[in-house]
């Protein structure tokens, strides 16, 4: 393999990977106050088709990225409502912010179809991107990835080095404690939920942006549920979380190379490779007892109402 | 006045929104497996809904739902559409075959009308489809004089007939100009996924090939070919605005007429099953400008398409060999339409293993 191949091969993964990894760290830390937003895949697809929208509009893809990063966070309002505080059930709750999302995106987006869009353009490092291969991968790439890499050590350091993030983590494994502490527990709960929400209205914005510049409906393609899996699969530790979307990334593009180089495995096994993976890594996690019981939230999709 | 239905299928459930509507004289539904956003195969369905609507105006209700997975799903949402006063139902992709059937045998009133299918088991079923893969033979000829390395990459959907004929046809085009032409299969193992088919296009690139075509469903490998300065073709719909300079042509499905001539034959009582499969002479398949290439090319090109309209060139005309190297047509042989249809096998040349 040549360098460049490799560097191509390693790019193509790292497109494939952002998304999930940004989509995933947002739900990470709404899991980690005690929500369970199953409505990722909703706010991604919002997030794409406002992003996509208001960089057409505008002409410039950052706007694009900060309308969607405003949209995400707008529509999870929407579940912070009903299910933080309303007490609906959050699992029917997000199932339907999926589906409202979706149908809301297509009639958002029906005049944008068929336009090729605005695309992120790559900002290079001085000096760093001259690096071979590594320079091209890390260094010269969109806004989007430089921010999830950011994000993904942000993330590590809030939750689990300062107090805020202590207070987030308490939250989520027992909210009465905290509630009895004198901790806000749903104002708590209502920032980590907007903050998912952004989290995923920017993934979104990349596949918009990025990924693929277009606006098509359901271009997520289901992109939020892996989201949602990977924070499990990374048993919601924000660098495991990396590792995941990267290996997911990884294995989906390498089943395509298998392929084109005529590899003789059944290409239907070769495209459930990374579905395959998430599975065995899912069934080796919960059979360690100890670990899924120091990392899961223990709170995790229960309602918690104040006065009760 | 229309009855506007619009479906947004998730995990497992299905939500109906429905407008007012005033009596029709007929009712004409459509199940799409794709968005109609997807500006590719679905959407080319639509735009025969909407000539229908423009066809009969207030004669004719018309609803459809889009984004219907095949299988389990399919039988359900053909059964509403059955149940809902739907005189003639137009279900489009292949994999709607065994539920279209099931829910025919059910509904003897009802009209249905299968796409890309061979299974006709009630008299209420007909089947059509296009013969896309002549277009596919002129794209094969035109990656044959494009490519400069001689390899040409293929993203396909699923090892249905339909793919595998498009796949041989381009292999038979690309092979009458040069013998040694190669054609790297990839299975992306879905209609319609933008990020993968985007994946698929960047991986086939990255092995070395400089011309791609498509039989998925997004314009997603049409941007990622302009993106890297390959040539490619477009699927279903003229693509050339994500790839003005990469667009060599595309073959475009016009089922228009199609589907107005039917609804026609249920609103004065003319319907009957059939089995028609139309192409570039009836004008099922349009082929795009030949943009991006040299004008003896795009001569070529116009040549052969004028030849398949004529029927004077027949793609699948021996000698053909299968891929094992058996003999399938001999000199001067033609396909018949039941090979064609069940199409299980590649053509001697084809560098993949055909999944089964």
């Amino acid at each position: 393999m040549t360098p460049e191949i490799a560097t191509a091969i390693f790019l193509t993964i790292a497109t494939a990977a952002t998304p999930l990894l940004i989509a995933a760290l947002g739900e990470l830390v709404v899991e980690r106050s005690g929500v369970l937003n199953l409505g990722v895949e909703g706010m991604m697809v919002m997030g794409a088709v406002t992003g996509f929208g208001a960089a057409q509009i505008t002409g410039s893809a950052y706007l694009g990225i900060v309308a969607a990063i405003i949209c995400g966070a707008l529509f999870s309002l929407l579940f912070g409502i009903l299910t933080l505080s309303l007490a609906t059930n959050q699992v029917a709750t997000g199932l339907s912010l999926t589906l409202l999302g979706l149908g809301a995106s297509g009639m958002i987006g029906e005049n944008f179809i068929g336009l090729p869009g605005v695309k992120l353009k790559a900002i290079e490092i001085p000096l760093l991107s001259d690096i071979p291969v590594i320079g091209k991968v890390l260094f010269s790439q969109d806004l989007i990835f430089y921010i999830s890499i950011l994000l993904t050590i942000a993330i590590w350091y809030f939750v689990f080095r300062t107090r805020a993030g202590l207070t987030l983590r308490s939250v989520g494994d027992n909210h009465t404690s905290a509630h009895a502490l004198g901790i806000n527990v749903l104002k708590v709960r209502y920032l980590a939920v907007m903050f998912g929400g952004a989290c995923a209205g920017l993934a979104g914005a990349h596949l918009s942006l990025v990924y693929t510049p277009q606006w098509t409906e359901n271009m997520t393609a289901g992109r939020g549920w892996i989201a949602l899996a990977l924070v499990v699969f990374a048993s919601w530790r924000p660098l495991r979380i990396v590792a995941g979307a990267y290996l997911f990334g990884a294995v989906t593009i390498a089943q395509f190379h298998a392929q084109a180089q005529g590899v003789a495995i059944p290409s239907q096994l070769l495209s459930s490779l990374p579905y395959i993976a998430t599975i065995i890594v899912l069934v080796l996690i919960s059979t360690n007892k100890r670990m899924t019981m120091k990392n899961t939230p223990a709170s995790l999709g229960k309602p918690f109402v104040p006065d009760r | 006045m229309k009855k506007f239905t619009k479906t947004i299928l998730g995990a497992a459930a299905f939500s109906l929104l429905a407008g007012s509507a005033m009596a029709a004289d007929a009712k004409a539904c459509f199940i799409y497996v794709g968005p109609i956003g997807d500006f590719g195969w679905s959407y080319q369905h639509h735009q025969g809904l909407l000539a229908v609507e423009e066809a009969y105006g207030d004669k004719v209700e018309t609803a459809y739902l889009e984004s219907v997975p095949e299988g389990a799903d399919a039988e359900r949402a053909i059964e509403r559409f059955a149940r809902s006063g739907c005189n003639i139902i137009f279900t489009t992709s292949f994999g709607y075959m065994d539920p279209t059937n099931k829910v025919a045998a059910k509904f003897p009133d009802v009209k249905f009308e299968h796409a890309t299918g061979y299974k006709r088991e009630s008299e209420n079923v007909a089947t059509y489809s296009s013969k896309f893969y002549q277009g596919r033979y002129i794209q094969g000829q035109i990656a044959a004089k494009m490519s400069e390395k001689g390899v040409a990459g293929y993203i396909a959907s699923f090892p249905i007939p339909e793919v595998v004929r498009g796949i041989n046809s381009f292999m038979l085009g690309a092979q009458s100009i040069n013998p040694d032409f190669k054609v790297k299969v990839v299975w992306a193992n879905t209609w319609f996924d933008p990020g993968k088919e985007a994946d698929a296009a960047k991986s086939l690139i990255d092995q070395g090939v400089d011309i791609l075509t498509q039989h998925t469903d997004s314009t997603a490998p049409m941007q990622v070919a302009e993106e890297r300065g390959i040539k490619a073709f477009g699927q279903a719909s003229d693509m050339i605005e994500f790839g003005k300079k990469t667009q060599l042509t595309a073959i475009i499905d016009d089922w228009a007429p199609y589907y107005v001539e039917r609804v026609g034959a249920v609103l004065d009582g003319t319907w009957e099953s059939h089995d028609v499969w139309h192409g570039l002479a009836e004008g099922n398949v349009a082929m795009a400008e030949y943009s991006n290439m040299p004008d003896d090319v795009a001569a070529m090109a116009k040549e052969t398409e004028e030849k398949i309209k004529s029927g004077e060139l027949e793609p699948f005309t021996g000698p053909i060999k299968k891929q094992d190297g058996s003999d399938w047509l001999a000199e001067g042989e033609k396909a018949d339409n039941g090979t064609m249809l069940g199409m299980n096998f590649y053509v001697e040349g084809v560098d993949d293993k055909l999944p089964q």
